[in-house]
């Protein structure tokens, strides 16, 4: 019993701790905001890692989720006769939902991993304390330049997977289930409002600050060498892809309850 | 000292990290022109004596003095903007990995809005200075362990610093670049009158590099003389040191003392 009092304990304890490290990392990235040095050039080729070079990765997943959710839209709608649904489905699903989740958990895989890699191993070989002999300020120049490129670049990717998972769904129903094309993209938008599109790139964007701040903040705070790196690379997946699943469910709740 | 006020002067700083006490109630003064070189046991703190002067570790209690103007006090801000006045030499060189070598070495001028162009040719010129041609435009990751040392000596003195850090400048380098880097710190201190710290626990390089020797054992400077009295100090715990004997008043900690124990058995 004692054992399990001090495991919750020292469990409770860790959570609080990193709770806090993500508000405190949170708050001291978007108090340097206001002003100068921007770093315009870390910016800019974040902005082309996180964006550009998570392109293949967003699209292949959208592609291939439209496609398998136009698959099951149809046979279930199949057996009431309602079959011309299958487009609002997979679009609503796509747009609203399945859009910023999926990109969010590909790109905390991709780019979330790489933060806390790229800072675990400059903290662990004394890069970080470089930067401050060196008259700058880390958060600053790493995590700053860092958090507005995520944040920035996850609604746009979440745009172009929306679309590809959008056209994934339309050519399995038209090509394959021989569904009306003119039905189809009719039925697709018809339904389909402005807040739906808008609501999935404002989880998007939130997702890229949960994604952002976790990968930052647990390579930057990272101890013990190549296994600390490891260890924080692992969780900073981890912790993030939980939050987003998470956070969906509330911010879902908020939006449209 | 005739009544000149130190450069750095450290007053009763401590530090510990959970019930480990590394720092207690350490004194150091530090004269303007003045090369310091803090030696001990590996583990004693002397890493942790120069990040808390820089600002890297929040010390426990003390206060660390440059030019007479408390550090430990100023906002994080104007403590970065002092930082301007300084360089460090880390133990592993701590270059940019993914900055070329000239990037790395006018960091610190580039941050302060130079052009690229004469950042660059500033970088050349200390590169030249530390006796590398054609490096420049390498990266980090192709350079040798000496090579990466002295762009890390390039980088520290780049923008012409006050005060100089220098931590272990000689670990994991072979004799011969061990002399190099020597020579390139004697030649800078000579040459500029910079101000300088240096942690290492190779005492030839101590020998060579500085005006003043302190050791640091037990968590506080036990003793400081002029670096030639080095080899002719009586001190017991000085003696022990410098001749490398595991008995001695010097106590190599717990687990230490069961080595000896075992080695002596």
């Amino acid at each position: 019993m004692i054992k399990l009092l001090t495991a919750t304990g020292k469990l409770t304890e860790s959570l609080c701790i990193h709770m806090g490290l993500y508000a405190t990392t949170f708050a001291g990235t978007v108090k340097r905001m206001g002003s100068r040095p921007w770093h315009m050039r870390m910016l800019l080729q974040q902005a082309e890692e996180v964006g550009v070079q998570s392109l293949p990765v967003v699209m292949l997943t959208a592609l291939f989720t439209g496609m398998v959710l136009a698959l099951q839209s149809y046979i279930v709608f199949h057996r009431f006769a309602a079959e011309s649904l299958t487009g609002l489905v997979v679009s609503m699903s796509l747009v609203r939902e399945l859009g910023p989740v999926l990109v969010g958990l590909m790109v905390a895989g991709r780019v979330g991993a790489s933060f806390a890699a790229e800072l675990g191993t400059m903290r662990v070989t004394e890069q970080i304390d470089a930067l401050w002999t060196l008259s700058t300020d880390p958060v600053r120049y790493l995590i700053m330049p860092r958090l507005i490129a995520v944040t920035l670049m996850m609604p746009l990717l979440v745009v172009i997977a929306d679309f590809i998972g959008i056209y994934g769904g339309y050519a399995i129903s038209v090509h394959v289930l021989d569904q009306n094309p003119v039905v189809y993209i009719e039925n697709t938008t018809i339904y389909m409002e402005l807040e739906d599109f808008y609501s999935g790139l404002v989880k998007a964007a939130f997702f890229g600050v949960l994604i952002g701040i976790i990968g930052c903040t647990e390579g930057f705070n990272c101890k013990g060498g190549a296994a600390g790196v490891g260890t924080a690379t692992t969780r900073a997946v981890v912790i993030s892809c939980m939050s987003i699943l998470v956070s969906d469910y509330f911010l879902t709740a908020w939006m449209f309850g | 000292m005739n009544g000149e006020r130190p450069r750095i002067s450290i007053r009763g700083l401590s530090k510990r990290f959970n019930s480990n006490v590394v720092l207690e109630d350490v004194d150091l003064d530090i004269m303007p022109g003045n090369s310091t070189t803090v030696i001990g046991m590996s583990g004693t703190g002397k890493s942790v004596l120069i990040k808390c002067i820089l600002g890297l570790l929040k010390p426990d209690a003390g206060e660390i003095l440059v030019d007479g103007e408390n550090w430990l006090t100023l906002p994080k801000n104007e403590q970065l903007q002092r930082m301007q006045r300084i360089g460090m030499l880390f133990q592993g060189a701590a270059l940019f990995d993914s900055l070329k070598v000239w990037e790395n070495v006018s960091f610190a001028l580039l941050m302060q809005n130079m052009g690229k162009k004469e950042a660059q040719e500033r970088a050349i010129e200390v590169l030249e200075w530390v006796g590398l041609h054609g490096v420049a435009d390498l990266m980090p990751a192709e350079l040798s362990g000496g090579m990466a040392k002295r762009v890390g000596l390039a980088r520290t003195i780049c923008h012409k610093p006050d005060i100089v850090f220098f931590d272990e400048p000689t670990t994991g380098l072979d004799p011969i670049m061990s002399d190099v880097i020597n020579r390139l710190i004697v030649r800078l201190h000579k040459g500029s009158g910079t101000t300088m710290l240096s942690i290492t626990h190779d005492l030839k390089s101590a020998a060579m590099i500085s005006d003043h020797i302190a050791l640091l054992c037990h968590g506080r400077i036990h003793r400081k003389i002029a670096a030639s009295e080095l080899h002719s100090d009586q001190d017991p715990m000085l003696r022990q040191f410098v001749e490398g004997r595991a008995q001695g008043p010097i106590n190599v900690s717990h687990w230490g003392q069961k080595i000896e124990e075992a080695i002596d058995r």
